[in-house]
């Protein structure tokens, strides 16, 4: 699998989803996008609203296939990847 | 053991009725219910519209109840969270912990918003009077709760 693209569905929620100008898309991974970490510096090229989106990427948290994660945590078979600001429910 | 997210208002004491009415084994049920505060000393907010990650709360939520239940001897409990725009004054969230004794009930209700506010995905947006919007920061305040369940 690791020589391998395959697609995911990302999402956007809250600010970062103004900034990016999307609430979700289907991309292709490039080989070697390993972890969290490694596909923000990967959109990040991607455009200068994703430059924008992640400025701050202390503070944006991830999500894979629903369940929250650290920007260490290896994307393994995730299907679905959420980036979305600290939550403020309650 | 219940979670919903909704637009929809919610009755405090109905839904405490539907969830241990006729039950004889509870002693002690914690209510907690977050409402909009309209204004502070510092703003004033015309609207508050919540947005989630759907599918991802209701599972998020689950899992804090879960949480709750492993830690402390529930007989019932129930989260509700509403979604859309709300108005100052308007119910937000509900909570509520029922046990056979108060110290649980207690315990629990307070640990299940204190998960809520930092783990479940929703996110506040606030609408001013003069129609500018401005996305609710989080609060270190509410990490620091939260914390103190670990």
């Amino acid at each position: 699998m690791d020589n391998q693209t395959r697609n995911v569905r990302l999402l956007y929620f809250a600010w970062l989803r103004e900034k990016v100008g999307l609430a979700s898309e289907e991309v292709e991974l490039p080989v070697g996008i390993a972890t969290v970490a490694d596909l923000v510096d990967w959109l990040e090229q991607r455009g200068p609203q994703y430059g924008e989106a992640f400025a701050r990427r202390e503070v944006v948290r991830t999500a894979l296939d629903k369940v929250h994660v650290k920007p260490s945590t290896a994307l393994g078979a995730a299907r679905e990847i959420a980036f979305f600001p600290p939550v403020t429910g309650g | 053991m219940a979670v919903r997210v909704q637009h929809d208002d919610f009755d405090v004491s109905a839904e405490t009725e539907k969830l241990i009415g006729g039950r004889t084994d509870i002693g002690a049920i914690v209510t907690f219910t977050g409402r909009v505060r309209g204004a502070d000393s510092e703003r004033q907010i015309e609207a508050l519209t919540l947005e989630h990650y759907p599918d991802m709360t209701e599972a998020e939520m689950a899992r804090i109840e879960a949480e709750a239940h492993a830690r402390w001897p529930l007989q019932a409990s129930l989260l509700i969270h509403r979604v859309g725009e709300l108005h100052a004054g308007d119910n937000i969230v509900l909570v509520i912990a029922a046990s056979a004794h108060r110290q649980a009930a207690f315990e629990a209700a307070a640990f299940l918003m204190d998960y809520l506010k930092t783990r479940a995905p929703f996110w506040k947006k606030e609408t001013m009077p003069s129609g500018e919007t401005k996305w609710v920061d989080a609060r270190a305040e509410d990490d620091g709760a939260a914390d103190r369940w670990r």
